[in-house]
């Protein structure tokens, strides 16, 4: 069978737009489904990529999302021009959130983003500068036998 | 259980149908947190028990692939939610019970929770 080629694309995002928030992730929903990945594959990916999506939206001033899809993995990356994340290793601990009240009035902010990217993807590699932005990686393996640099 | 029997359950009004009635309902999340639900939603052909009337509600749901939200409290979601559930085809209901109430009566009727192991 003939391998699917790669395609690849990028959503940019402004902090505080709440309006569209997860629109991003709704749109690369759609373009894994109708490229027949698998449910589940589809869903992991959308969650994480929501799950930055607004973290952006919440933390920073602006983001970009550039997705790749390639036969054997889907690669997410995250750049945000943000506040950046003091301690990481706090951050990635489950309940531990720094967002404002208003933001937690509508739902979010409980924590829960970080943890549940590293643990929703097959690789996940974070870093920041404080005042200055932060970027996430995240890797979906497609096969079971994926690996990095396939 | 169908949907049709869960808005029985709840005695829910219908906001948004477009000929969902026969949907089966095969578990429930309830949550205020979204970024909960985003964290433990896992079961599929959920419906979500929820006080939040936003449109990040029907995101949520969409990313999530839960197929149907029951707003309690009676609280009628807002006109954005309305029109976003109307395009991404997710049904609308609202019930006058808490979501603890909620719960229970389509817990005694055998619906379990959308976790991975159902807890």
């Amino acid at each position: 069978m003939k391998e699917p080629e790669s395609i690849e694309g990028s959503f940019h995002l402004t902090g505080g737009d709440f309006n569209n928030a997860g629109a991003a992730s709704s749109e690369l929903k759609t373009i894994l489904t109708k490229r027949g990945i698998s449910p589940d594959l589809v869903r992991r990916a959308a969650i994480v990529t929501f799950e930055a999506e607004m973290n952006v939206i919440i933390h920073a001033v602006a983001g970009v999302i550039h997705y790749s899809i390639a036969p054997e993995t889907i690669r997410i990356a995250i750049n945000d021009m943000g506040p950046g994340i003091p301690d990481i290793e706090l951050a990635m601990q489950e309940g531990y959130s720094t967002a404002p009240d208003w933001v937690r009035e509508m739902g979010w902010g409980a924590g829960m983003g970080l943890p549940n990217m590293k643990k929703l993807s097959d690789e996940f590699r974070i870093e920041t500068v404080v005042n200055e932005g932060t970027t996430v990686e995240m890797l979906i393996y497609l096969r079971k036998d994926s690996h990095e640099g396939t | 259980m169908t949907f049709n029997k869960v808005i029985e359950i709840l005695e829910a009004d219908v906001i948004l149908d477009k000929g969902h009635k026969d949907l089966e309902i095969l578990s429930v999340c309830s949550s205020d947190l979204l970024s909960d639900l985003l964290h433990f939603a896992k079961k599929p052909q959920a419906i979500l028990i929820t006080g939040m009337t936003n449109t990040h509600v029907v995101r949520t749901a969409e990313i999530t692939d839960i197929i149907a939200i029951a707003f309690v409290l009676n609280k009628k979601p807002e006109k954005d939610t309305i029109e976003m559930a109307r395009q991404k085809g997710i049904p609308l209901i609202v019930t006058r019970f808490s979501r603890f109430t909620a719960c229970g009566r389509l817990f005694m009727e055998g619906l379990r929770s959308c976790t991975e192991d159902g807890i």
